[in-house]
């Protein structure tokens, strides 16, 4: 069951004893887990429980992670220790400064907005006739690779030159033409962050049906009669959202803020696919990739990676602080 | 490095701008590959002397993989010229094209899952294969036959730390002008035999108000390598080959005066409102426009030249006619004067990371004429710096202009620099400056930003 | 106030607004309508363009913009065709079923690992439990990309390289921490009385975990299951990795990213090639949608 599979029932085949072994596996751990008695049996069951989790993670994430947190240290080939050199080029290097700067307008532009329109449009579709066809509207760019998404978008952003026998083929250029306007090289276009902000709407326009889908199950759980008490007072659409819906599901909107931000942090796709990193676009994941990978430098590409770490530990602590608060 | 760089990458849009041409009518693709198959039925009723694979022993039931950043359609041609090996020896090859080669091989290597023989397009990376301790020597045999069957210059490349490695495989020209034979025979052009002539060519073509050189430069994450072609040409030209060879081993600064005045000599071309991007839009439009789509509006006639390597023939659809008497074709980007003929190019290498019989016997075989002529009958778009290989098995016009330079006496071959140069160079600072170069960055800055870039040590 | 879910099913609670409800409720806002109504439009659009472009025959679709569809209707399946062609070395059939096989497990495998681990973090009391919870939480941020070199040596050691088993493992510990976070949340809202009842009638944390929790769960890990299921489907960067290259386990999305040249100029087959990839998820998505919604943090308010 190792072995390279090439036919479909093959394939299947393996998969079906792949599962079927996994499986046996969890079966001795709730069988075991079953047998253990005495006082200090939920210490017991609770390490069983965690057993395969932690193991998988020590090895596929943990020992992998370390390895990159002692690397960070050494030059690109990871032969000469050269201290925190690495980190004095990310924060002094102009190149570097600018892949900081995107990473944090990343950051603080992405989880609010997809968050927000998640939010509100699960709010206006929620129990209207067609929700369920409105919610898979929004949700479809979920279904779609990012690799996709950047072709999608290319039709949007596409430039074409402003001369007779020319089209735009982009949507957005074409909407400026008809306007009156000049076409714009928008993803080239650097001033005031423009492409940056163009790449951080497509990530937008991926991630808004993953917040649209959780809170609008949380705002399926406000119960009715509090609404309907609400509305018996005579409660504004307004004070309606910020004194019942919002308060009801903050517990979900912090856990989407923070899944977003995270997921931001490690944006790498739809950078890569659609300028390449080029053009001051370019973000700590992509630059990590580009530095690993193209300019051969493991160790700067380590300390990028160390710095992404360092970034969520804020995220982190805000958790920890709100779970404590609710609890 | 280009596939890390340019070559490669460019092999690999090569491939992918090729299978979108092959499927743009199905009739067109049976046909291509009915082409293929009767070719390589040729090749393996050829009589090939299979007596000399028996000093490798008995290989039968045996397989070698290869790796190869040569996905479909390209890979096909490459398929068909193994099957007289096959035949001969009973060695089954495994053959496997994977688009992100560049990186997945050096993955592979360091993770100790190196396949058999990998096709490798440039210097740099087959120094850093070597560096991974997996890579082995080539075999004498191999030897023998590289020094029989190429250039001195060419075995150098295959060369790391004074070992032999790599035996070169394929080989492209990148010294190449695209225009069109129709527009220039109307408008009463000739083809440039000097440097100051090509000047001479794009203000003419200026002055009568439309724009001569159209490019492109985008290519994902590798955009910007067309620049880095542009300058190497240039630094070859203004400066002659051995400026360029320390250039390139940096034994002259890259933000020297020979490099500064390359880079001036390109913007000449790329960085002048009149002369560029005819028919696409101004300086900038060159950096949003994919290589691919750099030169096609040349058949649109609102561009009349274009710079780019030989396997850009593929990029043109179907049905354009590419010969000296067609639609479309290429001359060879001048020298300074008309005695001097510098050629940019590059190629691939074959390097073997086990030294199992049947590995050594098809090194053996890809290093020969033979395999050299069978590729080139069963496919379009190739060529090799074999000497061995008769110009007379090509049938694409392009691949015979290539070859027919690469093998003129006078010509002094370059491999692209780039491919060359520390990855943190040749694949990163190069491209990314270059970039910004186009975008408006002064070449100064340019310049000194990427010295800046070259490893310590 | 916290959202806490009743532990009733979710069957009984499921709001059901009298059709004069709804109408009241749509009469009191016709601009939130309006308002919904442009947000769908600005999200569907590009992929509208998309869908329009795939059936557009190439020339077309690299000259003019896809809206010139409505004055000028060129509709060709070429482009369809061309990405099921075996002639062509493009035929998505079988890396479909690659996909297939490797998101089944990779999404079964680590729901099953991470709601065991979540139900121990939340409902059992063992030492070390809150600065294990934070490191694993932590480990979200581990960008996948530092793992690849170092899995991939074990992988090659251990002499899976090749099949799906990296796949498989990868998918899967990439997940948990996620996972694990989000069933954590999800559990730690069903009422301790449920889980002190059945402890005093004398259930162990299997049964309970199998007999109370694991009914409740069932929308939370459908939920977390399709995300993951998308997540899995949609990977470019662990395939590249651990599919080693080789045609008989890469997944669909790295034949569209093959397909696509180096970018630009294979635009026709990609956008036929991506409605190809989509079918599935998006067929699954709107076929758990209503179950997943229904059941999704069903409960009340407690004040």
């Amino acid at each position: 069951m190792f072995e390279t599979a090439s036919t479909t029932p093959e394939k299947l085949l393996q998969m079906l004893s792949a599962l079927l072994l996994f499986a046996a596996v969890m079966g001795v751990i709730l069988f075991i887990a079953s047998r253990v008695r005495g006082k200090r049996s939920d210490n017991w069951v609770g390490y069983l429980y965690l057993l395969p989790v932690v193991v998988l993670l020590a090895v596929g994430l943990v020992y992998p992670g370390l390895r990159t947190v002692y690397e960070s240290f050494f030059d690109a080939h990871g032969e000469e220790f050269i201290g925190v050199d690495n980190y004095k080029t990310i924060l002094t290097d102009n190149d570097q400064l600018v892949v900081l700067g995107n990473t944090i307008i990343w950051v603080v532009l992405v989880p609010p907005l997809a968050t927000a329109i998640g939010l509100v449009y699960a709010i206006l579709v929620d129990k209207s006739r067609f929700e369920s066809f409105a919610k898979a509207l929004i949700f479809l760019p979920m279904a779609i690779s990012m690799v996709a998404a950047s072709v999608i978008w290319k039709f949007v952003y596409e430039y074409r030159v402003n001369q007779p026998n020319v089209n735009q083929i982009g949507l957005l250029n074409q909407i400026i033409v008809w306007l009156g306007g000049e076409p714009v090289q928008l993803l080239i276009t650097d001033t005031g962050r423009l492409n940056t902000l163009l790449l951080i709407v497509v990530f937008i326009w991926i991630q808004a049906g993953f917040a649209m889908t959780i809170l609008s199950a949380a705002i399926k759980a406000i119960p009715d009669e509090i609404v309907e008490a609400a509305r018996l007072d005579g409660v504004s659409p307004w004070s309606m959202f910020f004194k019942i819906t919002l308060p009801s599901v903050r517990t979900t909107v912090v856990v989407v803020l923070t899944t977003l931000a995270i997921g931001t942090l490690k944006v790498f796709d739809v950078v890569r696919t659609m300028t390449g990193g080029n053009f001051k676009t370019s973000v700590i994941a992509n630059e990590f990739y580009s530095q690993l990978i193209r300019a051969d430098n493991q160790g700067l590409a380590a300390a990028l990676a160390v710095v992404l770490f360092i970034l969520v530990l804020p995220i982190v602590f805000y958790n920890i602080r709100h779970v404590r608060r609710e609890a | 490095m280009f596939g890390q760089s340019g070559s490669s990458r460019s092999r690999v849009a090569l491939a992918g701008a090729l299978g979108v041409g092959l499927v743009l009518s199905l009739a067109a693709c049976g046909g291509d590959k009915k082409d293929d198959s009767s070719g390589s039925t040729d090749a393996a009723s050829a009589g090939i002397d299979c007596a000399q694979f028996s000093q490798f022993g008995d290989l039968k039931g045996k397989t070698v993989s290869v790796y190869t950043g040569i996905v479909t359609p390209e890979d096909t041609p490459h398929k068909k010229s193994y099957e007289a090996f096959e035949k001969c020896t009973g060695v089954t090859v495994k053959y496997e094209g994977d688009k992100s080669f560049e990186t997945q091989i050096l993955v592979r290597a360091k993770a100790g899952n190196p396949p058999d023989i990998a096709y490798v397009p440039q210097p740099g990376l087959l120094k850093q294969l070597v560096d991974t301790g997996k890579a082995v020597e080539a075999p004498k045999e191999v030897s023998d036959n590289t020094d029989k069957w190429f250039g001195k210059d060419w075995k150098s490349y295959g060369t790391v730390n004074g070992k032999f490695y790599a035996a070169p495989l394929g080989a492209n020209v990148k010294s190449l002008v695209w225009y069109s034979p129709k527009e220039f025979k109307d408008k009463g052009y000739t083809i440039p035999t000097t440097l100051d002539e090509l000047k001479q060519l794009s203000d003419k073509i200026a002055a009568t108000g439309s724009k001569p050189w159209c490019a492109g430069i985008g290519s994902g994450d590798a955009t910007g390598w067309p620049v880095t072609d542009w300058v190497e040409d240039f630094m070859l030209r203004v400066n002659g080959v051995d400026a360029y060879d320390k250039w390139v081993s940096h034994e002259i600064p890259f933000n020297g005066p020979e490099s500064t005045a390359a880079w001036n000599a390109v913007g000449d071309y790329l960085k002048n409102d009149k002369f560029v991007n005819g028919g696409i839009g101004d300086v900038k439009s060159i950096a949003a426009t994919s290589f691919q789509d750099g030169g096609l509006n040349i058949l649109e006639g609102t561009c009349s030249l274009h710079r780019q390597a030989s396997f850009y023939a593929a990029n043109f659809p179907k049905a354009t006619k590419i010969a000296e008497d067609g639609d479309i074709y290429a001359f060879y980007l001048p020298g300074k004067d008309a005695s001097s003929k510098p050629v940019l190019g590059g190629g691939e290498f074959v390097v073997a990371f086990a030294d199992r019989p049947e590995v050594k016997a098809f090194q053996y075989y890809l290093s020969t004429e033979i395999w050299a002529n069978q590729k080139a009958k069963a496919s379009s778009g190739w060529v090799s710096a074999n000497k061995g290989l008769n110009i007379e098995n090509l049938t694409n016009p392009i691949d015979v202009l290539s070859a027919k330079i690469l093998q003129d006496p006078n010509a002094q071959f370059r491999f692209d620099g780039s491919d060359m140069m520390p990855a943190a160079v040749g694949s990163n600072a190069f491209w990314k400056q270059a970039t910004a170069w186009i975008t408006g960055q002064d070449t100064a800055t340019t310049v000194n930003n990427i010295e800046a870039a070259w490893p310590k040590k | 106030m916290t959202a806490t879910p009743v532990a009733t099913t979710p069957e009984l609670k499921a709001p059901a607004p009298s059709a004069s409800a709804i109408a009241k409720k749509r009469l009191s806002s016709p601009w939130a309508s309006l308002v919904a109504i442009v947000v769908a439009v600005l999200w569907t659009l590009p992929t509208f363009g998309l869908l329009l472009s795939s059936f557009r025959p190439e020339m077309d679709i690299k000259r003019t913009g896809w809206w010139t569809f409505f004055s000028d209707p060129q509709v060709t399946l070429d482009n369809y065709r061309a990405v099921f062609d075996e002639e062509t070395g493009v035929n998505l059939a079988d890396f479909f079923v690659n996909s297939l096989t490797i998101c089944i497990p990779a999404v079964l495998i680590p729901i099953a690992l991470a709601a065991l681990g979540a139900y121990a973090f939340a409902w059992i009391n063992f030492r070390g439990k809150n600065i294990l919870f934070l490191a694993i939480f932590a480990l979200q941020i581990v960008p996948l990309q530092v793992t690849l070199i170092p899995l991939l040596t074990i992988f090659v050691k251990i002499d899976i390289s090749g099949t799906f088993w990296p796949l498989w493992l990868a998918h899967s510990t990439f997940a948990l921490p996620l996972a694990i976070y989000l069933l954590h949340n999800f559990m730690k809202e069903i009422p301790a009385g449920l889980i002190e009842a059945a402890r005093i009638d004398g259930a162990g944390h299997v049964s309970i975990f199998f007999r109370v929790m694991l009914p409740l769960l069932i929308p939370a890990l459908a939920a977390f299951g399709i995300f993951q299921f998308l997540w899995v489907w949609n990977d470019l960067l662990v395939a590249l990795v651990f599919a080693g290259g080789g045609d008989e386990v890469a997944p669909i999305t790295l034949q569209l990213a093959n397909i696509t040249g180096t970018r630009g100029t294979a635009w026709h087959l990609l956008a036929s090639g991506t409605f190809v990839s989509i079918i599935v998820p998006v067929t699954v998505f709107l076929l758990l949608q209503r179950y997943f919604v229904r059941g999704l943090l069903a409960g009340s308010v407690k004040g």
